[in-house]
């Protein structure tokens, strides 16, 4: 791995109220890895990624970006850290007021400056890089199906060039079919592009389709982190039920909430 | 339950309400004031708000000018002074009902679409997504709202007024047979230039509060579709409170200079 890694984070902690969520994560992102962090529903992964995206505020610890301490920044520097950052929503999070394509070119308009005009065909190469026909284009996400919605939000994704990619839950809500060819896509815009990938998901196929090195949160800590290879024999009971799905073992699934 | 800890406690939430409320009105306030700004959100907005409000806005002025003419009408003759009706009719439509009215109609049209529109994209992280597409949500969301606001409310309202006048002329002249020239003469002989001034700096405050709700329920909306329900009830009734509660307050501020 090299020097300095692209995402670094250091005991990071988070609760709400009563509610410790996070309590003391440590990650590291190197240059150019695929990192996917698995863990059962509540466990904080969706928190965990928000801080990284600044939309949350952590209690306390450490998350480094390109080196560079990102907890406390001001806006503005803020933006310029997420110039360098895409992200592809759970529900894609498509903007309904617009276009398919505008939703696509959002980032070079708008953070870029981009004239419509140059930033159109941009779009619509983008489109193409996942599979979409040039006639979507000009659609409302609206009447796109979940499958569609979610290989516009990894065009809209990827329309920046962005050097760290972050996935949540990319496959949740797919069939099993659109989700192997959602992951092949992420699989391959993020080799093309060269960028960092951190997805969270529970889809043990989609994990091991995406990572290089897989961690596993639970109880608001990364119990275990290893590359996939080594996933099956990890010698961690908690890993080990969570990748069978067992209802038996050392995690007890909260039922009664 | 201690029904002085209930009080403290209402009173405390109370407060912590308006503390946010006055961060977030800060917070937009200092991105209306500096670029870039989005000409085309703006203009967007304002067609929403100023243009697709008017027969709205238009009808309800009109009854009430009307209402105005035949009840002030009413009341007067029981001592003779018939002829104050179109100065009342005026001077209440430009001072009171013009803003009132067209405030609390649009606080119900445009407050609740802002709460909803911009709760929905809360919940389904399209605001997130604006942020990490490096564009600053109350930059893109609420600073185009707040300044349409501030701006379209004071020109509806001089519609307002306009057409309010004029249903107030169409019953004392078909209905309760005034001359019209003399009508129209009595209409505009009492009336000052701050009646009607005073009439639009309300309307501005009630635009900007407007706006301010709707963004502000909208944008910390959570759970779901209850949540934005809850979201779109919230700015309706809090505009529509605080309409009424900063009328009496500039109206107090005006009578001071008459």
């Amino acid at each position: 791995m090299t020097a300095t890694p692209k995402i670094s984070i250091r005991d990071l902690k988070k609760a709400f109220g009563p509610k410790v969520v996070l309590n003391g994560v440590d990650l590291e992102v190197g240059v150019g890895e695929s990192v996917v962090i698995i863990g059962g529903s509540g466990t904080g992964k969706s928190v965990l990624l928000k801080c990284i995206l600044g939309l949350l505020t952590p209690d306390s610890g450490s998350i480094k970006i390109d080196g560079q301490e990102v907890i406390g920044l001001p806006a503005d520097e803020r933006e310029a850290i997420n110039r360098k950052i895409g992200m592809l929503f759970q529900g894609a999070a498509l903007f309904d007021s617009l276009s398919v394509w505008e939703n696509v070119a959002f980032g070079l308009v708008r953070a870029q400056g981009m004239s419509r005009r140059e930033a159109k065909p941009i779009a619509i190469r983008n489109l193409a890089a996942v599979g979409l026909p040039p006639e979507v284009a000009d659609l409302s996400p609206a009447e796109l199906s979940g499958g569609m919605k979610k290989r516009v939000g990894l065009a809209r994704a990827i329309a920046t060039k962005p050097e760290i990619i972050f996935f949540d839950e990319p496959t949740t809500g797919l069939d099993p079919i659109m989700s192997d060819v959602i992951d092949d896509l992420i699989v391959k815009c993020v080799h093309e592009l060269g960028a960092t990938a951190l997805s969270i998901t529970h889809d043990m196929a989609s994990a091991r389709k995406i990572a290089h090195r897989i961690a596993m949160l639970h109880a608001g800590k990364i119990i275990w982190s290893g590359p996939v290879s080594e996933l099956d024999h990890s010698g961690n009971p908690y890993v080990d039920q969570f990748i069978h799905g067992r209802a038996e073992g050392p995690i007890q699934m909260q039922v009664s909430a | 339950m201690n029904p002085i800890a209930v009080i403290g406690r209402l009173f405390l939430a109370f407060l912590a309400a308006a503390g946010r409320i006055a961060m977030f009105a800060g917070v937009a306030v200092s991105h209306c004031l500096r670029p870039p700004w989005y000409p085309q959100l703006i203009g967007r907005q304002m067609l929403d708000i100023g243009y697709f409000s008017l027969p709205v806005v238009g009808l309800t002025a009109l009854f009430t000018g009307m209402v105005l003419a035949l009840q002030s009408y009413t009341g007067f003759a029981r001592f003779s002074a018939e002829g104050a009706v179109a100065t009342v009719v005026v001077l209440s439509m430009t001072r009171e009902l013009g803003p009132v009215i067209a405030g609390l109609m649009v606080a119900g049209r445009i407050g609740a679409s802002m709460a909803a529109e911009i709760g929905t994209m809360r919940v389904t992280e399209q605001i997130d997504a604006l942020s990490t597409l490096s564009t600053n949500p109350f930059k893109y969301l609420v600073a185009p709202r707040l300044i349409a606001g501030l701006t379209m409310l004071p020109l509806l309202v001089l519609v307002a007024d306009v057409i309010g006048v004029f249903g107030g002329y169409l019953v004392g002249v078909y209905k309760l047979n005034f001359n019209p020239a003399a009508y129209l003469k009595r209409t505009f002989d009492y009336l000052e230039f701050m009646d009607v001034m005073s009439g639009l700096v309300k309307a501005g405050a009630f635009g900007f509060l407007i706006s301010l709700m709707g963004c502000f329920h909208g944008y910390y909306s959570e759970g779901g579709a209850q949540g934005v329900g809850r979201a779109t009830t919230n700015a309706v009734v809090s505009a529509s409170i605080l309409i009424l509660v900063f009328n009496y307050g500039i109206t107090e501020v005006f009578f001071a200079t008459r």
